[in-house]
C-alpha cells in the first residue's frame, strides 16, 4: 500500500492506482470529463486537475499515479479556478441550448458547470454551427454539442477495433468525425452505438424514434405490438434510480401496457426459436460437411462488421435471422393470420439495448410481406425510459404485469441471450440433448460464461468432442476470424457479440454503463435463468406448438422463407 | 513521381507517414493529396485511413484541395505586419485578382497566409514554393509575379 495525504488527510492507496481512485475512496470527489472507467486514459480535458506538492503545475488526477509521501490538494482556489476556466472555455464552443437537448438533466457537462457554480461565461461564444449527421437509421451525430473529450474515439478504436471516429483538423477547429468529415453511413460503421453510450453530452446519440411510436400508438387503426429483448429487463430499472444487478420484468411489462401497446410480447420467445433453428443448422452443417465454424448471426453490429470487413467469411454466418427479426416475421404472418389482423394494420415495435437493431430492422431482406418491414420501429432502453417518463408513468410504483400470449412463454435459455456466451450456452443445452438423446446432467456451461474477451469450451456431442468459442467486442472477434482465415481454428461454432459483455452492455443501454455494471447485469441475467421453470429452448411448449401449427419443422420450407436470410458484401466507397 | 516510387523510398512503418506525405505532395503539380492516394498510403503502412485523415487534416502544410502550381505564402505575424505587409498583400490580391485562401482561374497561383518564416529582420517576407522573398515592396512583388508568369515551367 502507498501512503499519501489528500487535503491533509492520511490516505492509503493501492500501488498503481491513481490520485482520482484514491481520492474517491476517501470521499473526495474530483470532477472528470474525458475520463471514463474501462477506457484508455488520455487526460485531454484537464478538468480533474489537482495540486501536488513539489510540482509547479497542476496535475491531472485521472492519470497521476499515487506515490509514497505525496501531498495532494483537490479543492484549493487555484484548482477551482483552473477547472472553472476550462469548463467555461468548453462551454464557449458548445451549443448550450440545454433545455432543447436530448441530454438535458442527464449531461456530464451540464453537471460539471452546475457543480462549479458557473452562472455566466466570461468567454465569448466562438461556436460555429456545423451540419448534423442524421444520414443513417441508428446514430445521430451533432458536432455542435461535441466537447472533443475523445471517449468515442477510444471506444471505437480500443474497445471495438473499428477505427471509424478520429480527431480531424486541429486546434479550435478540431472535429471528432469519420475520416475527412464524412457521414457515418459512408464509413464502415457497424452502428453498435458504443460511442453514444460513452458520450458525456448529446454529441452522439441514438436516432430518436419515440415520436414515430407515439404516432402509431395514437392511431386507432393500428394494432401496435411490442417485443422486449432479454437485456432490457436487467437494465431498465437503472433509468429509474435503481442500482445495476436487479431485474424489472414485471414492471417493464406494466409500463409498456400503460404506454398503450395493444400486446406486449417477449423477444425471448424468438430467442428460443433461434436456438432451435440455429442448433439444427449447426447439426446440419456438421452432418453434411457445410462451412464451419458456423458463426452466430443474432448481433446486427457483428453482421455489419462481417459484411464490411470480411465479405469472404459470410458463408460462416448462420443464416438464421436475429430474434428481433424472427419475431417481426412471425408477427406479420403467423400472429396476423391467427388473430385475423391485416399485417398492414399492424405496427411492430422492438425495445432493444442496441442501436444497430434500428439499422437491421430497415434492411430490405427483412420483409415477409412485400414492401413492408417486419419491424416498424426500434427503441433503445434509453428511449423507452424517456417515453415512460413523458407519460407520467411512475415506474417504481408499478405492479408486475405478464407477457401476452402467444409470444410470452419463454425459457431460461432465451433469457441468457443478453450475456456474452449466452447464445452459445442456450444452443449447447439444446444441441447436446438433441444429439445425445438424453437430458443433460448439468445445464450450466460455465466455460462460456464470464467477462473474458475470448472464451472456449469443448463439449461432447454424440461421443465426439466439439470445440466452440465465444467473443465479445469486434476486436476480440477479429482475433478469432484471423485464426479461422489462417486455418488455425478448429472450432465448430463461434458466438460473436459486438458490445462488451454482450447485449446487456449494448450501445442503447442506460448511460453510465461500465464493465462493473455489465458484470452485475450478467449476474442478474443468470438469476433470471435460474428462476425460470423451463430452461431449455426445445422444451418451450409454445415453440413446439408453433412448429405443429405453422412452421412444421426446423429448417423447413416456412422456416427458410421467414426465419432465415443471406448476407451481402458491403464495400464502402473511398 | 509516382506514389509507388515515393513509398519505396521509405521503410514500411507508420513512423514515416509524415515524410511520405510531404515528399509525395511536393511532387504533385497541384500540391494536394487525394483520398484514393491516402488510402493507398494507409494500406501500404498498415494503418487506418481515419488515422491518416487525422494527420493530414491536422497539419496545414497538407492539402486535400488542389492548389495553384505556385503557392504564395505571405507571413501573417507581427514583425511583417508592422513593416507594411498589408501593401504587399494588397498588391498580390490585385494582381492575382484573388483573396487569401483562393486560387487563380488559370490554376497558376494560390494565395495563403503562413506563420513566421524566421526572417523578421528582412520583413516583410513571403514564400513561393520553397523560395523565400524578403524586404518586399509592392514593386518587388509585381516583378516577382511577372517573372513567374513569364516562366514556362516552375
Amino acid at each position: 500500500m502507498i501512503n499519501l495525504k489528500i487535503n491533509g488527510i492520511d490516505v492509503e492507496a493501492k500501488e498503481g492506482s491513481t490520485v482520482l481512485d484514491a481520492a474517491k475512496e476517501y470521499g473526495f470527489d474530483i470532477p472528470t470529463l474525458c475520463y471514463y472507467p474501462d477506457l484508455r486514459i488520455n487526460s485531454d480535458c484537464r478538468v480533474c486537475s489537482v495540486e501536488v506538492a513539489g510540482s509547479n503545475h497542476l496535475m491531472t488526477a485521472c492519470s497521476t499515479p499515487v506515490k509514497e509521501g505525496m501531498e495532494v490538494k483537490t479543492n484549493t482556489s487555484k484548482v477551482y479556478n483552473a477547472r472553472k476556466t476550462i469548463t467555461e472555455l468548453i462551454l464557449a464552443n458548445h451549443d448550450t441550448n440545454c433545455t432543447t437537448c436530448a441530454r438535458n438533466l442527464n449531461c456530464e457537462l451540464q453537471d460539471l458547470a452546475n457543480t462549479l457554480g458557473i452562472e455566466e461565461n466570461r468567454f465569448e461564444k466562438v461556436l460555429e454551427m456545423d451540419a448534423v449527421d442524421d444520414h443513417n437509421p441508428s446514430i445521430y451525430r451533432n458536432p455542435n454539442r461535441c466537447i472533443k473529450c475523445g471517449r468515442c474515439i477510444e471506444v471505437c478504436k480500443d474497445v471495438e477495433g473499428t477505427y471509424v471516429l478520429e480527431n480531424q483538423g486541429r486546434s479550435n477547429e478540431v472535429k471528432v468525425a469519420p475520416k475527412y468529415g464524412k457521414y457515418l453511413s459512408e464509413e464502415d460503421c457497424t452502428f453498435c452505438g458504443q460511442c453514444a453510450s460513452v458520450c458525456p453530452v448529446a454529441a452522439i446519440t441514438e436516432k430518436d424514434d419515440t415520436q414515430r411510436v407515439f404516432d402509431a400508438i395514437n392511431n386507432p387503426n393500428k394494432h401496435v405490438i411490442v417485443q422486449v429483448a432479454p437485456a432490457i429487463r436487467v437494465a431498465i430499472g437503472e433509468e429509474f434510480g435503481h442500482k445495476s444487478g436487479g431485474q424489472w420484468t414485471g414492471q417493464l411489462i406494466t409500463a409498456l401496457k400503460r404506454l398503450g401497446f395493444d400486446r406486449v410480447f417477449d423477444t425471448d420467445f424468438t430467442a428460443d426459436l433461434t436456438i432451435i433453428e440455429e442448433g439444427h443448422e449447426l447439426l446440419e452443417r456438421v452432418k453434411t460437411g457445410g462451412t464451419l465454424p458456423m458463426m452466430t448471426s443474432c448481433c446486427p453490429g457483428w453482421i455489419n462488421y462481417a459484411e464490411q470487413q470480411h465479405p469472404d467469411m459470410l458463408e460462416h454466418l448462420s443464416t438464421c435471422k436475429s430474434p428481433q427479426q424472427m419475431f417481426g416475421a412471425l408477427a406479420k404472418t403467423y400472429y396476423a393470420q391467427s388473430s385475423g389482423i391485416d399485417p398492414s394494420d399492424m405496427y411492430v415495435v422492438s425495445i432493444m439495448p442496441c442501436t444497430a437493431k434500428k439499422y437491421e430492422a430497415g434492411r430490405e431482406e427483412m420483409q415477409s410481406n412485400e414492401g413492408m418491414q417486419d419491424v416498424d420501429a426500434v427503441l433503445t432502453t434509453r428511449e423507452l425510459a424517456k417515453m415512460i417518463r413523458s407519460q407520467g408513468i411512475n415506474f417504481n410504483n408499478l405492479k408486475d404485469g405478464e407477457f401476452d400470449t402467444p409470444f410470452g412463454i419463454t425459457t431460461g435459455a432465451a433469457a441468457i441471450f443478453g450475456a456474452t456466451g449466452g447464445v452459445m450456452e442456450a444452443a449447447l443445452r439444446t444441441v447436446s440433448e438433441v444429439v445425445n438423446e438424453k437430458p443433460l446432467e448439468k445445464i450450466e456451461f460455465e466455460d462460456v460464461r464470464g467477462f473474458d474477451g475470448i472464451k472456449e469450451a469443448t463439449v461432447e456431442l454424440g461421443g465426439n468432442p466439439v470445440k466452440v468459442a465465444v467473443a465479445h467486442t469486434l476486436k476480440h472477434a477479429e482475433t478469432l476470424i484471423s485464426e479461422v482465415k489462417a486455418g488455425k481454428s478448429d472450432y465448430a461454432f463461434i458466438e460473436v457479440m459486438t458490445c462488451p459483455g454482450g447485449c446487456i452492455g449494448g450501445g442503447g443501454q442506460p448511460y453510465g454503463t461500465t464493465n462493473k455494471k455489465r458484470i452485475e447485469r450478467i449476474e442478474s441475467t443468470y438469476r433470471v435463468d435460474d428462476s425460470m421453470p423451463v430452461r431449455k429452448s426445445h422444451e418451450n411448449p409454445t415453440i413446439q406448438k408453433l412448429y405443429d401449427d405453422f412452421l412444421e419443422k426446423p429448417l423447413g420450407k416456412k422456416s427458410h422463407n421467414l426465419l432465415h436470410t443471406h448476407y451481402h458484401p458491403r464495400h464502402k466507397k473511398v | 513521381m509516382q506514389l509507388k516510387e515515393v513509398l519505396d523510398k521509405y521503410p514500411q512503418s507508420e513512423d514515416y507517414l509524415i515524410e511520405i506525405l510531404m515528399d509525395y505532395q511536393k511532387h504533385k503539380m497541384h500540391h494536394d493529396l487525394t483520398e484514393e492516394e491516402l488510402k493507398t498510403i494507409a494500406k501500404h503502412l498498415d494503418i487506418k485511413e481515419s488515422r491518416v485523415s487525422s494527420v493530414v487534416t491536422f497539419y496545414s502544410l497538407f492539402s486535400l484541395e488542389p492548389k495553384g502550381r505556385h503557392v504564395i505564402q505571405v507571413c501573417h505575424d507581427v514583425p511583417c505586419h508592422v513593416n507594411n505587409q498589408t501593401a504587399v498583400l494588397n498588391t498580390l490580391k490585385t494582381m492575382l485578382n484573388i483573396d487569401v485562401g483562393q486560387t487563380t482561374d488559370d490554376e497558376m497561383f494560390t494565395l495563403e497566409y503562413t506563420s513566421c518564416l524566421g526572417a523578421c529582420d528582412k520583413a516583410p517576407v513571403m514564400r513561393i514554393g520553397e523560395k523565400t522573398f524578403m524586404n518586399l515592396t509592392s514593386n518587388k512583388v509585381k516583378a516577382i509575379i511577372a517573372e513567374y508568369r513569364g516562366r514556362k515551367h516552375a
